[in-house]
Formats: C-alpha cells, structure tokens, sequence
C-alpha cells in the first residue's frame, strides 16, 4: 500500500473542512478527487502531505506515519503539486532540479542532473530545458511543474488541478504524460478534477467528496448519474462515446438542487 | 513496483547535462569577472583621490613598504574607507535580495520597507535618549570634517537593530495576515518610513545641538566614518549571513516556485523567513548604525544581479553581495572625485541611482 489515510480531521478557524476521512491507495493506482468548491479536496491533499497538520488522524505512506518525519523526508516520499502555480525565473532544467531539494546535501551531484535529464526527456520537455519557465506556454509549464515533482522520485504524488487553465489538447496530454509516468513507476498518485470526464478516462478510481467526508469510493465503470446529482446536485446522464464513458449534463438544471449536502432525499 | 526515472533510458540525456554544465560554468565565470572587477576597482580606490597615488605605489605600500604621508593615507583613510564600502555593499545587497526572496516581492529592500528607518530611528533614540552619541571636535577631528565618534557605539547598534526589526515584524505580520500585494507592502513600508521620520524629528526636538548634529550628520549615509573594530563586526555578520543563505539556497531557489511548492519540498517556510528577515534586519542595523542610511542600494544589487546570472539563488547571493560592494565602492569614488577636498555622502548618490530603478519597477510592476 503506497498511501492510507486513517479518520482524518481538519478545520478553518473553527470549521471543519475534512471529517474523518479515510483513503488507501495501492502501487501504480491513480484516484481522482472529485467534489464541488469547498468539498474539502484540496484541504485533504495538504493534510495527505502535511503541508496542512491534521488535527485528527494518521497518514501513512510507504507503512511510515508522516506525523514522525520532518520536512524533507516527507518530500523523499510525496511529490505535491499545489493548484496556483508560479512561473519562476529559472531555466526549466533549473526548475525541475528543484525537484531533487530533499535529495541534495550541498550541491547538486552527477546523478540529481542524470535524474533530471530522464525526466524531461520522459515528459519530452528536453529541447526546452534551457529555457526560461517564464516564455513556455501553460500546457509546457505545467509539463515543467509535474516534471519537478517527478524528479522527486516519490512514492506517491499528491496533484491539485493539474489540468485547470488548459486548453482541451494539453489536459489530454498532460493527463496522459502524469498516468503513464506513474504506472511505468509504480507510484501512487491522488489528482484533484473539477473536470469529471477526464478523471473517467484516465483515473482508475473515484473519490467522491460530500462536506469534508467521502460519499462514494467507487471505480469509473460505476459511477451514475445518481452520484453526479448526489456529489454536484447537477442532473446528468452518463453515455458511452467511442469506448470512453461521459458525462452529459442536463441542459436545465434545478436551482433546489444547488445545494449537494441536501439533495439526497429531495432527489431520489 | 517502483523504477526511477533515471533508470529509464533516455536518449541524449548526457547530452542535455553537459550543456546545462556548460551554461552554468559561464554564470560562475561571470561571478568570478565580478570579483576580480571589483579588487581591481578597489585598488584603483585606493590609489584616487586628493593625494594621488600610482597604482604600483599603493600595492608597495599594502606589502608593507610604503613611507610617510602616502602610507597613513592609505591605511588611516584610504584603506578603511574603501573596506568598509565593500563590506557594507555586500551586506545591504544580500539583504536586498533576502527582502526580495523571502518576501517574493521585486519591490522589496531595507529601504523601500522601512527597515532603514527603523535602524534609524532606533539610532537617534540612542544618540539622544541613552547618551550614546559625542562629537569629537579637536585639532585633528572637527565637527565640519564630519569625523563623529558613538562613545556607546553599541547602544547605537542595539536600538538601530530593535528600529530594524519593529518594521520588519510589522511588514511580515501585515503581509501574512492580510495576504497583501507587493505593491501594498511597499506602501505598508511607507508608511512605516513616515512613521519612523516623525519618530525621529520628535526625538531631535528633544535633543541638544550637538546631539541634532550627530543624528542629522548620522543619517547623510557615508561610509568614512567607520573604525576597524567595527568594519571587522560588521564582516564577521556579513559573512555568516551570507554562509548561511549559501547553505540554504536551494530553499530560497524552492520559495520562487510558491510557498505551497516550497513547503511540498521540505522547506519551513515560516521559519526560513522569519531566520531570514531577522538576519536580513542584523545587517541592515549594523550597515546603518556605523555608516547611516544608504538608500535604494538593496533595491538596485539584487536586480542588476538578476540581469547577470539569472534567479537561481547559487549564484544569486554571492552576486547580489558582490553588486553591492561594486556599486557602493564606485559611487563613493565618485563622491570623493567629484568634490575636490571631502566627499559627497555615498547616500545622496546610492538615492540618484536607486530612485530612477525603483519608479521603473512600479510601472513594470502596474503593466504586468
């Protein structure tokens, strides 16, 4: 098991955002995050790398309870990429070195530069690699951000939104490059989606989150229209076009329904 | 189960690494050229002036086999002086830069975020209030030379450094509570500069005419004033803090991608600012207490770095600290050659220079 997250429990100033949560993630697996705005997902991303403390709760990766490692061997086992990325002035080479942070002593050796180099050339980002981060276009910095926390050599990636701000092509190809790096690696890896036919098509399982809690672990083969109306308090039908499952949204949708903690019982 | 990257292959990989390695051995030569531009200019320092002295003069009498006048020139006034610009230099653009870093704000520097007004104002509160300021005016020393002696020179540094950090424990506080813009930390700075201007005007208006004129001749910003023993203080903090930000530079280097990356990385944000901002506000309490405000120099050391070797922060901190000492040693050989016997106060030109830099990054700043 690359990831289990026991009862986990997190507030703002009072309110609780995640409340008792559990999560387990196998070697290779992928899991999509899926929720509306305030579900609590990207909370439980930063509670999963402790970059947020939990106040209740234990998070193991790799059968060690993050709670007893400090900063950096947390980075030796998560690689996290946050939602709102900046573009820094670095080169993309020096930008995805950053990646080796929890591996370097005092300067970068002969093997942190060999494992930058397989990235890019991996996330096929070589011939841009003395570049500036900031004359790349969106789709080739986010290649850069999910290259960095490749560099990593984590165990499990933790990835919030890593397809917002793009444009139809490059969520394809980023979502292809970040599933086939991490079955070809073993790793394990939660992506929080806003976008749910992405998360069918590539993501071996859901999460779907309700106030802070999971209301539904399921596979994409399972997912209803159902738990569209439960999870987004949107009515929707789910088709099959061309091998891949979609969902359609209905064009009217019920203004009694805005509200997901609600709808269950008014729905059904 | 898991396989690395780097185990994958990876055709023309090595390649990639050998012209990476290429292109940041040129950024190194470049910071060496820097380094040996400003012994170079150093040297040149010591030998212009009023009493002119030939380069190979000034190398005889650094070995030791100068003679007379030209030797108590070179060693009491030339040689102090000059030291004290490198020095001072290096400690205001390190912690220009740290300002700029840490704070992720390009606007950001002691000056432009009040720190200098601080040190300041904590200054004249110990020249006035704890009696820590005299002028000595005997044959040699008059009060119009401007050769002022702090009899409790350390009550000067202690109050400047407690003025140094009230506003960077405002500015940090502000910017964490209220998630401000760069542009609205440099105006929260303002408004600390303000407040700490006042401070001191209500201060001299208690004090006595020798004590407005040590704080008033204090602030001009000069670096003739300083003795040995506290160059020597003020190395000994430079270089530590500049160790210390060597040692930490990949995580500075991790802040530029954003706080959250950083902290996915393994840096403790909040400890790397807070040690920073409170070793960045040491140097700045220690450069003002001995040498006065030097405006806009922190602003001005860490941008022209930029330009030169980029934003990775290996080569960042030693060059913005090299800048530095460049910039003030050039700008107070310019304000000893422009006016025939004296020196204009290296403040007044550190501000001509940093002013124009500082008004382009706002407009910079307001298009982007």
């Amino acid at each position: 098991m690359t990831l289990e997250a026991t009862d986990l429990h997190f507030g703002y100033n009072g309110h609780e955002v995640l409340r008792g949560l559990n999560l387990s993630l196998l070697h290779g697996e992928t899991v999509g995050i899926l929720g509306v705005n305030g579900a609590g997902k990207s909370t439980l991303l930063k509670c999963l790398d402790r970059i947020l403390r939990p106040s209740r709760g234990v998070v193991m990766v790799e059968d060690q309870n993050l709670a007893k490692l400090g900063g950096v061997e947390i980075a030796r086992l998560i690689g996290y990429v946050a939602q709102s990325q900046e573009r820094e002035p670095l080169s993309v080479f020096d930008a995805v070195l950053l990646g080796r942070k929890p591996h370097i002593q005092w300067n970068a050796t002969a093997h942190d530069l060999d494992v930058v180099s397989g990235v890019l050339t991996q996330m096929g980002l070589d011939h841009l690699a003395l570049r500036q981060v900031a004359s790349l276009s969106g789709g080739e910095a986010q290649k850069v951000i999910i290259a960095r926390a490749l560099a990593q050599e984590p165990h499990l990636l933790l990835l919030d939104e890593p397809t917002s701000n793009l444009d139809l092509r490059n969520q394809l190809e980023v979502m292809e490059l970040l599933v086939g790096a991490v079955r070809r690696q073993g790793l394990g890896a939660a992506v929080c989606l806003h976008d749910v036919n992405l998360a069918l098509r590539y993501l071996d399982r859901l999460v779907l989150m309700v106030q802070g809690r999971v209301h539904a672990l399921i596979t994409p083969a399972e997912l209803t229209g159902q738990h569209i109306r439960e999870v987004y308090g949107v009515e929707a039908v789910l088709a099959e076009v061309e091998g891949h499952r979609v969902v359609i949204p209905q064009a009217s949708v019920s203004h009694n329904l805005a509200s997901p903690a609600s709808h269950r019982h008014t729905q059904e | 189960m898991k396989s690395h990257p780097a185990s994958l292959p990876r055709p023309g990989a090595q390649g990639l690494t050998q012209r990476y390695g290429a292109g940041l051995k040129r950024r190194y030569l470049l910071l060496i050229a820097l380094g040996v531009a400003t012994i170079l200019l150093g040297l040149q320092a010591v030998a212009v002036g009023s009493y002119d002295l030939s380069p190979y003069k000034v190398l005889l009498i650094l070995l030791g086999r100068g003679e007379g006048a030209s030797e108590v020139v070179v060693w009491s006034i030339r040689l102090p002086r000059i030291t004290a610009a490198l020095v001072t230099g290096w400690g205001l653009g390190l912690s220009g830069l740290l300002t700029q870093s840490l704070l992720r704000n390009p606007l950001a520097s002691p000056f432009t975020l009040g720190m200098s007004h601080g040190a300041m104002f904590g200054a004249a509160f110990a020249i006035v209030f704890l009696g820590a300021g005299s002028v000595t005016t005997s044959g040699l020393y008059t009060s119009d030379s401007g050769i002022f002696m702090f009899s409790r020179l350390y009550a000067v540094t202690l109050m400047a450094f407690a003025g140094a950090m009230a506003a960077t424990a405002v500015i940090l506080l502000l910017a964490r509570l209220r998630r401000m813009s760069a542009a609205s930390v440099i105006l929260a700075g303002v408004a600390m500069s303000s407040l700490f201007l006042s401070g001191t005007i209500l201060v001299q208006y208690f004090a006595t005419e020798t004590e407005i004129a040590t704080v008033v001749f204090w602030s001009f910003g000069d670096v003739a004033r300083s003795t040995w023993r506290e160059i020597g203080l003020l190395a000994v903090a430079t270089l530590l803090v500049s160790g210390y930000f060597l040692r930490r530079r990949w995580d500075l280097n991790a802040l530029l991608a954003g706080e959250e990356t950083a902290q996915g990385l393994g840096v403790n944000v909040t400890t790397l600012r807070l040690v920073g901002m409170l070793l960045a506000s040491l140097l700045v309490a220690l450069a003002t207490s001995f040498h006065g405000i030097i405006a806009f120099l922190g602003l001005l050391a860490p941008h022209i770095s930029r330009r030169l070797v980029g934003g990775d922060h290996r080569l960042l901190v030693p060059c913005s600290g090299l800048v530095g000492s460049l910039l003030l040693l050039a700008a107070d050989t310019m304000g000893r050659l422009l006016v025939g016997s004296g020196s204009l106060p290296v403040g007044v030109l550190t501000s001509f220079m940093g002013a124009p830099l500082f008004l382009y990054l706002l407009l910079k700043g307001n298009r982007s």
